[in-house]
């Protein structure tokens, strides 16, 4: 691991401007991607600000939000009674997103600014990663693939963001609210992330220094029914080869209103708007929940190491949609 | 300990060499003055700085669950964690289990099921049973099977495992 120094922020306008005034400064968080990173080599930040004493923790509600602080760990989002009641699906992704140990670690915003799983990003022995090194090539194009991404790929990098809660999480339309050295915004998880393009080691929006300070859920009506299934090579705490979240209110067999999104299979979590258009005013049943499948697959780019991602991302959507209907009616 | 009032913002200097830093670590109800470089985690601060060698390295990239311990009360991975992010945190490990030297009953039930082969990841797995027990989630066989799954034992002693927290769970 490179040397750096290790400093603790007090402030949070502060840690902003250190950062954002320093090309080699990174905020650190709970860690658990960022340190394993730093241990292999792959970043090397000089100036290390942690940001875990900062008031950016807890979580609030109004009738219509919840608000969650940045550095509020992805165990205390689960346990919310809010999240566990009326947004059952962030709570299941969450649970089946990491051990109960990294759970207590990590933050939900550094989960959303986690890095990608790709095993050729993440061994720099490998030349090849046009997101480590740009301009590089992508060693996984031509290599094991079966853990990349299927939608939102480019020519340049196909590595999949394996955040199982920012799937519910830009089904609900949720955003982040972020602190920059010229103020504060806020933005749509749904235009949060870059598909890699031709800069794939650009991920997100935000500008260096820039910090995720909270993250604002949107509720549901309280009628709506939501599930996420996430289907892997193991049973337990293991990445998804697919997954889907999906929210629906059903009123006398039809769909009132619906959210769909995908993991497993995008450079970004993937919000299914076909899917949804397919969905929105249909009958809740076999023929509508397939056709949102084939809608939500259409622009799939599989590579031979992930064609069987198709299929499965389809049938995944369906008993998705099947379970959450099932609930609903 | 840099703290950021004290610390102007960087301007065009060079990388650091090796950086140290002064921090107490509160391990076991005791605390501990430590002056080390900025890049010891958690775990090698407990083994190689305090001679607490009950959490073990495994993997050391926060997947086996061999170097559990508690902070504040709640299991965390120490490979992942900077020392310097636990100042002034209450550190528990393995080795404040059986202060008298007699067994806490996780470790008690654990002999009691042969509940280990190798017995590497043992503590890991003892820390993250008590865990579990104190987080209520030990109520079925499936529930244990979820909430364990961040500890990994290559020897395959799962069944015993569960059986010796259900023991325990169950009062036994």
């Amino acid at each position: 691991m490179r040397p750096f120094d290790y400093v603790r922020a007090t402030d949070t306008e502060q840690a902003v401007a250190v950062v954002s005034a320093d090309p080699h400064a990174s905020f650190l968080a709970g860690g658990t991607t960022q340190l394993d990173l730093m241990k292999d080599g792959v970043l090397g930040p000089e100036r290390l600000i942690d940001i875990t004493r900062l008031p950016l923790a807890g979580i609030t509600h109004t009738d219509t939000t919840v608000r969650v602080g940045a550095l509020t760990t992805m165990e205390e989002l689960a346990a919310d009674p809010v999240v566990r009641e009326r947004l059952p699906f962030v709570r299941e992704a969450l649970l089946l997103g990491a051990s109960t140990q990294l759970r207590n670690m990590a933050t939900i915003g550094g989960n959303l600014l986690q890095r990608a799983r790709c095993r050729y990003f993440r061994d720099p022995t490998v030349a090849a990663c046009n997101k480590r090194n740009p301009g590089s090539g992508c060693a996984a194009i031509t290599g094991i693939q079966r853990m990349h991404a299927i939608l939102g790929t480019s020519d340049h990098c196909i590595a999949l963001h394996a955040s199982d809660v920012a799937v519910p999480l830009v089904a609900l339309d949720a955003v982040v609210h972020v602190r920059g050295a010229n103020g504060t915004r806020s933005i749509p998880l749904t235009q949060f992330y870059l598909p890699p393009g031709d800069t794939p080691h650009i991920e997100n929006v935000l500008q260096h220094g820039e910090l995720i300070t909270a993250l604002e859920i949107p509720l549901l009506p309280e009628t709506a029914r939501s599930h996420y299934l996430k289907v892997r090579d193991r049973v337990s705490y293991e990445f998804a080869l697919t997954s889907a979240g999906v929210a629906l209110v059903i009123e006398d067999g039809h769909i009132q209103e619906v959210r769909v999104a995908l993991g497993g299979v995008g450079t970004v979590p993937w919000r299914a708007w076909d899917a949804e258009d397919v969905l929105r005013g249909a009958r809740a049943g076999a023929d509508s929940f397939r056709a949102a499948a084939e809608a939500a697959l259409e622009g799939a780019r599989p590579l031979p190491g992930t064609a069987f991602k198709v299929e499965l991302a389809k049938r995944t959507l369906v008993r998705t949609l099947e379970t959450v209907a099932g609930a609903a009616s | 300990m840099k703290h950021m009032e004290t610390e102007a913002p960087p301007t065009g200097q060079s990388p650091p060499d090796v950086s140290q830093v002064d921090i107490t670590l509160t391990v076991n109800g005791t605390a501990h003055r430590l002056e080390i470089d900025s890049r010891v985690t958690l775990l090698d601060a407990l083994r190689d700085h305090l001679g607490l060698t009950g959490a073990k390295k495994g993997c050391d990239q926060g997947a086996c669950g061999a170097c559990t311990v508690l902070v504040d009360g709640k299991r965390v991975v120490s490979c992942l964690a900077l020392a310097a992010q636990y100042e002034d945190r209450e550190i528990t490990t393995v080795e404040s289990l059986c202060p008298s030297g007699e067994l806490h009953p996780m470790q008690e039930a654990f002999a009691r099921h042969d509940a280990f082969q190798c017995g590497y990841c043992t503590p890991g797995q003892i820390m993250s049973a008590v865990s579990l027990i104190a987080e209520g989630r030990a109520n079925s066989e499936e529930e244990i099977r979820e909430f364990m799954s961040g500890n990994i034992c290559r020897c395959g002693a799962y069944p015993n495992i569960r059986a010796a927290i259900r023991d325990v769970a169950a009062g036994g």
